[in-house]
């Protein structure tokens, strides 16, 4: 898939911007502050529905303005041409039109353009929470299969929905209690039915990212030493040795991963009514990460913390384009933390990319042949300026 | 802000649900233009709802009587029970005219976020209608997120030990229209519920 065009008005530090997009490098120059990652973040925006910045589109419509709006003209991997628009208000609901159609629910946009970013905020993939990890992945799946999307959302609430019940029903004794726990039951069903499901999506999500994420490291980093990523469930043994079977045989359906799930909520129910809180589910899953036999956090060199992210990252673009059409790639300042080698090896792993949009301070730190484009803030407002002439590689 | 009563009733509409601060504005305008007799006509309505219209005895549907018309009508299957969270629910299935049983309108679904346990829902009221009552199948209608479906789940806990059948609503693909204009979610419920041919 490529980005053809991109119309920016009143979207951050822009007030009106219109750029075409050539096929494959192009590379945003200019100091820092000048407006870089708002262009990135605009076209990240338009393909997953967020920003990875902020949360909701407040603070990406420019200051005193009132609607934003970012248009993409791009066209698929078959040739097709197509248009996704979106207008973001502070406080009104956003707008968003696909081909000149308004959609019914802003989800049905996501994945129209197909976007994978890196930044340096990814770095928490790699040194950050388990919550990290995991939005990692759901975030995956939500731009492979927009029904993962809706699931998580169910799963969220129903999670919400079961604590507040736990934390009510704490200090219940007898028949109230007993009461209680057919409620709590019930809300634990949801939990399994839904938990199952993204369970099984996660399962089969990690397994096809490992070998290009193993793959892609070997790429990037200096000891190619052999990285791993398992998931890892807080159900325990019955789930694990499902996810043993994972390994190897097919993918674990979703009835059986269920009924562990169900044991699972068994085994930990009074601990769950005494403390008042869910003990178990894929809200509390990690995804393992390890740079040959040393699990990643706590252990990675700086240089391979940012190798691991970047592969995880990198390896999103092969998972995405197994199905459907491949994504641009936006790189956000991240030529600048990598040393020489890496930097060019970064390069040569760009090189299958179709599309890849580039932000960097300074040019000398990104050897990238291809179109350059001069970024910078006049009066308070970005311009962009492309140059004419390409610089040889 | 304007000046008392007219900021009075934009407040009140605002108060409505599915009505935003600009459509109350809207309206109370609309309603300040209107003619004295067409304004009075709505009041009246309002007020005679409020003071003529009560909840159905046996089932808790809206009704002008002791029990509502359709827990009085003999045409009606006493052996079908369908649950609902609304009595709009019950208007939305009368308009099929499939069905022929009778209704339990429970008044909502269980959200301890709201703090709605099964208390506060006239689950007390059904299973006593199952004990008297020729009841033979329970068709539990309540909606199909995840309040509802815990609901759901809640009530066929409640009924295992009682000699009833219960049943769900299916959940699938909006008849007459196109494959490809279904949501993923529905269509995706829709391959997990899917069913065997000709069996």
């Amino acid at each position: 898939m490529q980005l053809r065009h991109l119309e920016l008005v009143d979207v951050r530090s822009y007030d009106r911007a219109s750029l075409d997009l050539p096929v494959g490098a192009t590379v945003l120059v200019g100091p820092n502050a000048q407006g870089k990652t708002n262009l990135l973040e605009a076209v990240q925006r338009v393909a997953t529905g967020g920003s990875h910045r902020v949360a909701g589109d407040g603070p990406l419509v420019r200051v005193g303005e009132e609607v934003g709006l970012i248009r993409c003209e791009l066209e698929t991997d078959v040739g097709r041409r197509r248009r996704v628009e979106v207008e973001i208000g502070t406080g009104r609901r956003t707008r968003t039109r696909v081909d000149g159609q308004d959609v019914r629910r802003a989800a049905e946009a996501i994945g129209v353009l197909r976007a994978v970013l890196f930044a340096p905020e990814d770095l928490t993939i790699v040194r950050g929470d388990p919550g990290d990890r995991r939005r990692f992945l759901d975030e995956l799946l939500s731009q492979r299969r927009p029904a993962f999307a809706a699931a998580r959302a169910d799963y969220d609430r129903a999670l919400r929905q079961r604590n507040q019940l736990l934390k009510r029903s704490r200090h219940l004794s007898g028949s109230a209690s007993e009461a209680a726990a057919v409620t709590i039951a019930a809300w634990t069903e949801q939990l399994v039915t839904l938990g199952s499901q993204l369970l099984a999506a996660r399962i089969a999500a990690v397994r096809t990212l490992a070998g290009p994420v193993d793959r892609c490291y070997r790429d990037l980093a200096d000891r190619p030493e052999t990285v791993g990523v398992r998931y890892r469930s807080s159900a325990g043994q019955v789930v694990d040795e499902l996810l043993e079977e994972a390994d190897q045989g097919p993918v674990p359906a979703v009835a059986p991963l269920a009924q562990a799930l169900a044991g699972a909520y068994q085994e930990v129910a009074g601990e769950e009514r005494a403390r008042g809180v869910t003990l178990v589910g894929p809200h509390r899953d990690e995804v393992e990460l390890t740079i040959g036999a040393l699990p990643a956090k706590g252990y990675a060199s700086h240089g391979e913390a940012w190798s691991l992210a970047l592969a995880l990252k990198l390896a999103t673009f092969d998972v995405l384009a197994e199905v459907g059409d491949r994504p641009v790639v936006l790189l956000d300042d991240v030529f600048a933390e990598l040393d020489t080698t890496r930097r060019d090896r970064l390069a040569a792993a760009c090189e299958r990319f179709d599309q890849v949009l580039v932000t960097a301070a300074v040019e000398a730190d990104v050897p990238l042949s291809g179109h350059r484009i001069d970024v910078r803030l006049v009066d308070g407002v970005t311009r962009l300026e492309p140059r004419t002439r390409e610089l040889p590689s | 802000m304007y000046e008392g009563a007219v900021q009075d009733l934009i407040d009140e509409l605002g108060r409505l649900p599915g009505v935003g601060p600009k459509s109350a504005q809207r309206i109370a305008f609309h309603l300040l233009q209107i003619d004295g007799p067409d304004a009075q006509r709505l009041a009246d309505a309002i007020t005679r709802v409020k003071d003529t219209i009560r909840f159905c005895a046996r089932c808790w549907n809206v009704s002008e009587a002791e029990e509502c018309r359709i827990c009085q009508d003999p045409r009606r299957d006493p052996a079908v029970l369908c649950v609902v969270e609304e009595p709009r629910d019950v208007l939305a299935i009368e308009r099929t005219r499939e069905y022929r049983g009778r209704y339990h309108v429970l008044g909502g679904a269980i959200s301890p976020i709201d703090g709605v346990g099964p208390e506060e829902l006239h689950i007390r009221e059904l299973l006593a209608r199952v004990g008297e009552e020729p009841v033979e199948e329970l068709i539990i209608a309540t909606n199909p997120n995840v309040e509802g479906e815990a609901t759901a789940s809640y009530l066929s806990r409640l009924l295992t030990h009682h000699d009833v059948r219960v049943t769900r609503l299916a959940s699938g693909l909006p008849v007459g229209g196109d494959l490809d204009y279904a949501d993923e979610v529905t269509l995706g419920r829709a391959f997990v519920g899917r069913r065997e041919l000709g069996a």
